[in-house]
């Protein structure tokens, strides 16, 4: 273990001096472990191998600007440098490890998407579409009180003190309003559904 | 119980990287030149 070490830092120095075969003994030695670490993180190869790449890049500038300190600890000051671009890579797309749905079992089958598809995102508004212009052809009074309790959410207290009418009266607006809206619909063969 | 469980990931024995990245690492690395002007310094990729 301690051979190695001193290996390293020698080897270190040896870069330093000039010697570029030393960084590929260093990168040829320790490439599997700082891989392997990238990849337990990403589990992406192309990630993975622009991770490493980033890492490597990072440790040849830092050691070309003399800035490293040299402590017998190389590898573990690789290993950070990983670790920290495996964080920048995750801040930069802001999502978690990928799942691997490899198994018989599927994610998806329990996890569903409550947001609409383009295609029922069309139809959900062709159907208001579609409504608007039935309340449109209602009479005036019917419509008012409908627009006021479906569009508005007023109470028919509210309603009835807005029109001037009584709660009785607005209820049976109410009602006679959607007594026409289904008939029209029915009569024109109007398909309100998502 | 079982069934919930995913199947482990396959370990992947052949866990190295491309042989054009380290090229790409060491040829990078033989290009790099620090220059020092006073107390400055300045990286030139010499290709």
């Amino acid at each position: 273990m301690k051979k190695e070490l001193i290996q390293d830092a020698e080897l270190v120095s040896n870069y330093l001096d000039g010697n570029e075969n030393a960084l590929s003994i260093l990168i040829e030695r320790h490439k599997q472990k700082i891989y392997s670490f990238i990849y337990s993180k990403v589990y992406d190869r192309d990630v993975t191998e622009d991770v490493f790449q980033d890492t490597f890049i990072k440790v040849i500038r830092t050691l070309k600007r003399g800035k490293y300190n040299e402590e017998g600890k190389f590898l573990p000051w690789v290993m950070r440098i990983a670790h920290n671009l495996v964080i920048d890579y995750f801040r930069k797309n802001k999502r978690m490890p990928k799942f691997d749905n490899a198994g018989e079992f599927s994610i998806f089958s329990v996890l569903s998407d409550s947001s609409l598809n383009a295609e029922k995102a069309i139809i959900k508004d062709q159907v208001e579409s579609d409504v608007r212009r039935i309340i449109e052809e209602l009479p005036e009074d019917q419509k008012q009180v409908l627009v006021m309790r479906m569009y508005q959410d007023m109470s028919f207290k509210e309603i009835s003190e807005r029109t001037g009418v009584s709660i009785n009266t607005a209820l049976g607006r109410m009602r006679y309003a959607l007594i026409n809206m289904r008939k029209v619909i029915e009569q024109n063969n109007i398909v309100l559904t998502n | 119980m079982a069934k919930i469980y995913p199947k482990a990931s396959p370990k992947n024995e052949n866990l190295l990287p491309k042989d054009e990245t380290v090229n790409f690492l060491l040829n990078y690395s033989k290009a790099l030149r620090v220059l020092k002007y006073n107390k400055l310094k300045f990286e030139a990729l010499l290709n």
